[in-house]
């Protein structure tokens, strides 16, 4: 678990005369939950968004699998195994789960390349089967699904891919709680197979239950580096809100 | 494993509302067709029935097109013009630049095409804020360019190549009925089973989500204008069949029955939904009323009253069944 699978090195992005994030060094190790904090306007979302290719750093640079990311944009992301399951806004509602999952990367299949539906509901069973997601009906559309069972096929559509890293931001946001444990269950599920995953959450309580590390930003400079098992939540809101200094 | 079981009680609970919309169409026309063939004996006759598709052939492929543009969350108010353009430019094509037929044909549909391709580029390059404008200005160039080109008068003595299609029979059926199946069913695959068809649905339903699943919504914004005006073309080239002649003012309001029939067929102005099978019972409601009203010797005027209520009544089914959703999403 020792060997980086992203390396975060030095990372510089500014708007105009605002500098959103300084010079930001981390790693992420294979198969590790990394937990991003920070409060609102911390540079969090930034950095996730220049890992993912939305925006390019004006400084430092991001190693994926010891390869540099040169101006790589999100297509290029996902095509490396860098999946971003983003906050909302994520799923077609009128259409149903399999279609979701493979929205844009249909399966096709036949001479006039039809799409290949009954592929794509076998392998879409079985990629909710994978990640312990039970929904009973897989032709329903994913208007009638609930906010949790909604995530979890937005989380399942990027994990089809074999996606090596999924960059979750606030997957638990809009939740009850018990949908809320329910997406947590998922992201164990996803590290047991050996997915590494970095959550931006503002949850404690979340980042306490899933996470194995943390890194914590405060006006865009990293502030700290934890091990979630020997921190406590006091010590880390304390960092986040600048009560402790670093 | 943790069970999501909400969706099941979900379904079990809207399901009364869903079957409604699913149907509520279908179950109106067949009651309007089982009053009417108690009203007046006429109604339930070959001949009638046979006029009745003839009817409504026109404005079945025109709605096909237009259907395409709903699901994207847009609206094309050009189809008629365009249709009265493209029917004019065949005609001229034939009858007074003395063409063949065939090419006439081709030219006929092209140019209709090529002015659903300008509806797209309005809204994709000149990032026009709504269809409603580009179409609505296409609505009155069209017209205008038909007009000009006609110089206001009719235009007869089309070749029979170019009339088959919309006035011929084989036998007592009209050649437009296998046509329209056949179109139909296309349409249904093309919506259902292939990749195109489905982005379709996807950028109406969410534009956000279908850019970052990598899908071109410009593209594919492009491409249903441009069918909707290839479609108008079509109905152009059938009409032109069933009268026998292009006229200036051919096609004129045609955009508002197509835009009835595809919303009483169940599709959702905001994109995303809506069926091939659904236009076309939105299509013989509207053709079944006229001719049941024609037949009971009710004035054109309650003809549009009615259409008018039943496009209120299958747009409130719409209403009711987004309700228990907009609320569910809420708690």
């Amino acid at each position: 678990m020792q060997q980086p699978i992203l390396e975060v090195d030095g990372i510089t992005k500014r708007f105009g005369g605002v500098t959103a994030v300084d010079n930001v060094s981390f790693p992420v190790y294979r198969g590790e939950v990394l937990g991003l904090l920070g409060d609102n306007g911390a540079g969090k979302s930034t950095v996730i968004k220049m890992i993912c290719g939305v925006y390019q750093a004006d400084a430092g640079e991001i190693r994926f699998e010891g390869k540099k990311l040169e101006n790589h944009n999100p297509k290029q992301a996902r095509d490396i195994g860098i999946e971003t399951v983003f906050q909302d806004l994520a799923l077609v509602d009128p259409l149903d789960i399999p279609s979701n999952i493979f929205l844009g990367r249909e399966l096709r299949t036949g001479p006039f390349g039809f799409l290949n539906k009954k592929k794509m509901a076998e392998e879409s069973l079985k990629l909710l089967q994978r990640l312990k997601i039970n929904i009973p009906d897989l032709s329903s559309s994913v208007l009638s699904l609930s906010g949790g069972q909604r995530q979890a096929i937005a989380i399942a559509r990027n994990v089809y891919w074999n996606a090596k890293m999924v960059i979750m931001d606030e997957p638990t946001a809009a939740l009850g709680v018990r949908e809320r444990s329910n997406v947590l269950e998922i992201i164990r599920t996803l590290r047991e197979q050996g997915v590494t995953i970095i959550l931006i959450s503002h949850n404690m309580d979340d980042v306490f239950a899933v996470t194995d590390r943390m890194v914590i930003m405060r006006r865009g400079q990293k502030k700290a580096e934890l091990v979630t098992k020997e921190t406590t939540k006091e010590h880390v809101v304390g960092i986040i809100t600048g009560a402790i200094d670093y | 494993m943790f069970s999501l079981t909400s969706a099941r009680n979900n379904k079990a609970k809207f399901s009364w509302a869903q079957f409604l919309l699913r149907y509520g169409a279908l179950i109106g026309l067949a009651l309007m067709c089982l009053i009417l063939s108690f009203l007046t004996p006429v109604f339930l006759t070959l001949p009638n029935i046979l006029n009745v598709i003839r009817q409504a052939s026109i404005n079945a492929l025109v709605a096909l097109g237009v259907l395409l543009v709903i699901l994207t969350a847009g609206i094309d108010l050009s189809v008629g013009s365009v249709l009265g353009f493209s029917m004019a430019v065949g005609a001229i094509a034939s009858v007074k630049l003395g063409m063949p037929a065939p090419l006439a044909i081709l030219l006929l549909l092209f140019s209709g095409a090529f002015l659903g391709w300008l509806n797209g580029i309005a809204l994709t390059k000149l990032n026009l804020p709504h269809p409603f404008i580009s179409t609505l200005a296409m609505l009155n160039i069209a017209r205008g360019l038909t007009l000009v080109i006609t110089k206001a008068s009719p235009i007869s003595g089309l070749p029979h190549v170019m009339t088959w299609l919309g006035g011929s029979f084989i036998g007592p059926v009209p050649v437009i009925l296998p046509f329209l199946v056949i179109v139909y069913l296309i349409f249904h695959l093309f919506l259902n089973n292939t990749v195109l068809g489905r982005h379709i649905y996807a950028v109406g339903g969410n534009p956000i989500a279908a850019r970052r699943a990598g899908i071109n919504n410009k593209k594919i914004l492009v491409l249903v204008y441009v069918l909707a005006g290839f479609m108008s073309a079509l109905g152009g080239l059938a009409l032109a069949g069933r009268v026998n002649a292009a006229y200036p003012l051919a096609g004129l309001n045609y955009e508002l029955d197509a835009i009835a029939a595809v919303i009483i067929g169940g599709a959702s102005f905001f994109g995303g939904r809506g069926t091939v099978f659904g236009t076309l019972i939105g299509v013989f409601v509207i053709a079944v009323l006229r001719n049941g009203l024609n037949l009971l010797n009710i004035r054109a005027d309650y003809q549009l009253i009615g259409i008018g209520l039943i496009i209120v009544a299958a747009v409130y089914v719409d209403v009711i069944r987004q309700r228990p959703f907009t609320r569910s999403s809420e708690v």
